[in-house]
């Protein structure tokens, strides 16, 4: 179900300030960050925010076509490296 | 033989006929009918070529149908993975988009199954 619009899209509260701190500055820094499931809003825009995906984190640079995603959706989980070569092909 | 939106309609009830077009389900047939006063229930080889008139001006104006509906589409699938969003990346593999199961089943994305020989011990 989608989120009531009453409430207004979800931003961490620790991510919105600093956003709107690096926005008033200019400042260029990453932000580093968990919150995953915080949505993209305009502020964010030419920022680059460090998504953490459980183990690292990923640099997500904000572009206008980003806008209404959540940061997550940028910085995968999961890696797949290929399913294990049979053992034929190993060569035994 | 009538045709909208570059379809050939085959001679069924109007209400039906519609749906044949890419972007026009029974819903949005059955409201055509309403606003354009024709009966649903008719069969298209019935109709005059007024009422096929009045039925094309309707869809053309009101209704994203057929190729400008599949290149809407198609855009927004490019969007996704144009900005290496979740959803782009299985769109890019062809894996089920919404979260559900790959073990087993996602047939209609994966497509075919591709036997993997020496599986078996």
């Amino acid at each position: 179900m989608a989120r009531s619009i009453k409430k207004g899209p979800f931003i961490e509260k620790k991510l919105l300030k600093r956003v709107t701190e690096a926005s008033k500055t200019g400042s260029n820094a990453m932000i580093k960050t968990y919150s995953r499931a915080s949505t993209i809003i305009p502020e964010m825009v030419g920022i680059t925010i460090s998504v953490y995906n459980g183990k690292t984190w990923i640099p997500v640079y904000v572009t206008e076509n980003l806008v209404g995603h959540k940061l997550g959706e940028f910085a995968p989980t999961r890696l797949f490296r290929g399913h294990a070569a049979s053992d034929k092909k190993k060569g035994r | 033989m009538a045709r909208i939106a570059g379809v050939d309609l085959p001679n069924k009830a109007v209400k039906i006929a519609l749906t044949y077009i890419f972007g026009i389900g029974k819903v949005s047939a059955i409201e055509i009918c309403e606003k354009t006063k024709i009966d649903p229930d008719v069969r298209i080889n019935t109709l005059s070529n007024d009422e096929l008139a009045v039925l094309r001006h309707e869809i053309e104006e009101n209704y994203k149908v057929e190729g400008r509906l599949r290149t809407e589409v198609a855009l927004n699938i490019k969007r996704l993975m144009d900005i290496g969003c979740y959803r782009g990346l299985r769109h890019r593999k062809g894996l089920p988009v919404r979260g559900q199961k790959t073990k087993t089943n996602a047939r209609t994305r994966k497509g075919k199954k591709k036997t993997v020989a020496g599986k078996k011990k």
